[in-house]
């Protein structure tokens, strides 16, 4: 019995899948190069203190990091339609061993489209001491622990039609109010609500490049707290979803 | 008789009292409503009934995948969680697809990396016929080969009790033919096999019993033969030109009689006494065929009159 044979089988799964490839990868990337490259020589973005590499390296990532820890609830819906979930439930794989297997494969496709986009980064000229690209990615990863949750949620709640505009318009709605396409200033009715969403401490991970440290309490906060919320919510959500599809 | 309780059945399965209702937007809809059950290791027993019957609702019970509202289920003595967390049940589920973006022999390696005891992967597809296929996507299956590849994710399992829920459905008379032929060497290897169908034929050829389901009740329970005997009959036919029907009727073991021109038919209670008052009454009856009362008769007598209900769930 080995959920490492069925973790690699459901690796080899997503990495076939060319939905990913595009959205958590090939968009990103794309859309670093078109926003940043011709803004190569700014070095303060609108106040920020960070040059515009930096910015929306880290803002793109989040994009498409984002996508790719969500794209966990695309692969269990498609699981849920062909009723492979139930397959599954009658056989000796642990709920535990099932989840921890959807979260290891995210979670390696967000190191993918995070390591694509450091690269695109050091091309336009980021430069950054190795202590600062590990913090920076451990903020990252840390981030997106609630979306790890989510994922899990939206692959019970919604089905394989409803999950792809759910994703694709969720990601993109909270990209534009955690400052991923343009910084948000530091006040105002945006920037309060900004600092309630997990997405917006993925985009100010890019402030470990200020030195000093990049989240503020009310960072680790919000984001514990949609981890635990969201945590809760997906858990339930798995143990309710027993049915038929 | 191999349905009867004995003490076997502590290891088997035993369904008792199962009740399971759903709602529904148009009220309640009580898919199950009193099963009782009880199968010893080793047998092959027909879930059988027409579509509503509550069959499915009952192997989801059986399996752990639906709670039932009163009644319980035991698997080997212990719960079906128990059992499926020993990797003893296997399952060839009713569901639309497979599972996609692997080939054929990486879902079958896949699931099999999930049980304790799995047989091998290429001896699963040499059995199943899928050998041929193993280096195919399972997306572009067609549904009788999709099928087939259900029913090899079953066997690698190598379960103790296999279920399956209408397996042949999409397969074609070949593929039945193929697949129950790989069943009853399965079979032959001491599992306990539970089907679920609503082909007759299926019931008929493949089961040691047949449990008769109807609006979630159990109709009947017994071996195909005895299910067949509860409605009576078997028919005999006959060439026989100026018969009296009236004399037929009075032959022992004949319930009725018909005559068509110079055909008659015979409707008997026992058929090996009619068979020979007949001949030794009209020695020049010819072209005689004796026929069972095909299932299909048995199940419509059967599953369309509730008066049975309450005393063949006995």
């Amino acid at each position: 019995m080995s959920a490492l044979a069925y973790t690699r089988f459901e690796t080899v799964r997503a990495f076939r899948n060319r939905r990913f490839f595009l959205f958590s990868l090939v968009f990103p990337l794309v859309l670093y190069f078109v926003i940043a490259g011709p803004n190569q020589g700014e070095h303060d973005l609108q106040g920020t203190g960070l040059s515009a590499p930096v910015y929306f390296m880290v803002s793109m990532a989040s994009f498409g990091t984002m996508t790719a820890m969500l794209g966990t609830g695309a692969r269990i819906a498609g699981e849920r339609a062909v009723g492979w979930n139930r397959q599954l439930r009658i056989s000796p794989l642990s709920a535990a061993a099932y989840l921890r297997a959807k979260v290891v494969i995210a979670y390696t496709m967000a190191l993918l489209s995070l390591a694509t986009l450091y690269i695109a980064g050091t091309i336009l000229g980021v430069r950054l001491p190795a202590g600062e690209w590990i913090a920076m990615t451990m903020l990252i990863l840390v981030g997106l622990i609630p979306f790890a949750a989510l994922g899990v949620l939206l692959g019970h709640l919604l089905t394989t039609e409803t999950i792809g505009p759910a994703i694709g318009g969720g990601t993109s709605l909270l990209a534009l109010l955690s400052g991923t396409w343009f910084p948000l200033g530091q006040s105002g009715v945006v920037h309060a609500v900004a600092q309630a969403l997990p997405s917006y401490w993925l985009v100010q991970a890019n402030r470990v490049a200020l030195g000093g440290h990049a989240w503020s309490l009310t960072g680790w906060l919000v984001v514990a707290g949609w981890s635990v919320v969201l945590t809760a919510a997906a858990a339930r959500a798995f143990r309710r979803d027993t049915g038929r599809p | 008789m191999a349905s009867a309780i004995t003490p076997a059945t502590e290891t088997g399965i035993r369904l008792q009292g199962l009740v399971k209702s759903f709602r529904t937007p148009h009220g309640p809809v009580h898919a199950v409503r009193g099963v009782d059950v009880a199968i010893a290791p080793g047998e092959t027993v027909a879930l059988l009934g027409p579509n509503g019957a509550g069959k499915s609702t009952t192997i989801d019970m059986l399996l752990g995948l639906t709670r039932p509202d009163a009644g319980s289920v035991s698997l080997f003595g212990g719960t079906p969680e128990e059992a499926i967390g020993a990797g003893r049940i296997g399952a060839m589920l009713q569901t639309g697809a497979l599972l996609r973006d692997l080939t054929v022999r990486e879902l079958i390696a896949m699931m099999a990396s999930l049980y304790p005891r799995p047989l091998d992967v290429d001896e699963v597809l040499d059995l199943t016929g899928l050998e041929a296929t193993a280096r195919q996507r399972t997306e572009k299956l067609s549904g009788g080969q999709a099928q087939r590849v259900r029913f090899a994710v079953a066997l690698v399992s190598n379960p103790d009790l296999l279920v399956l829920d209408e397996p042949t459905v999409a397969m074609d008379v070949e593929g039945r033919h193929a697949f129950w032929a790989t069943m009853r060497e399965f079979a032959a290897r001491g599992k306990t096999i539970v089907f679920a169908t609503h082909y007759l034929e299926e019931a008929d050829d493949f089961a040691d019993r047949v449990v008769l389901m109807a609006r979630g009740r159990v109709v009947a329970d017994g071996p195909p033969t005895e299910i067949k005997a509860r409605v009576g009959s078997r028919t005999i036919r006959a060439t026989l030109p100026h018969a009296d029907v009236e004399a037929l009727r009075g032959l022992p073991g004949v319930a009725g009689a018909e005559r068509r021109g110079a055909s008659i038919t015979l409707t008997c209670t026992d058929s090996d006494v009619a068979i020979r008052a007949l001949l030794a009454a009209h020695p020049a009856a010819g072209d005689i065929e004796i026929s069972g009362a095909a299932l299909e008769e048995a199940f419509l007598q059967l599953t369309g009159d509730d008066a049975h209900d309450t005393e063949a769930a006995a």
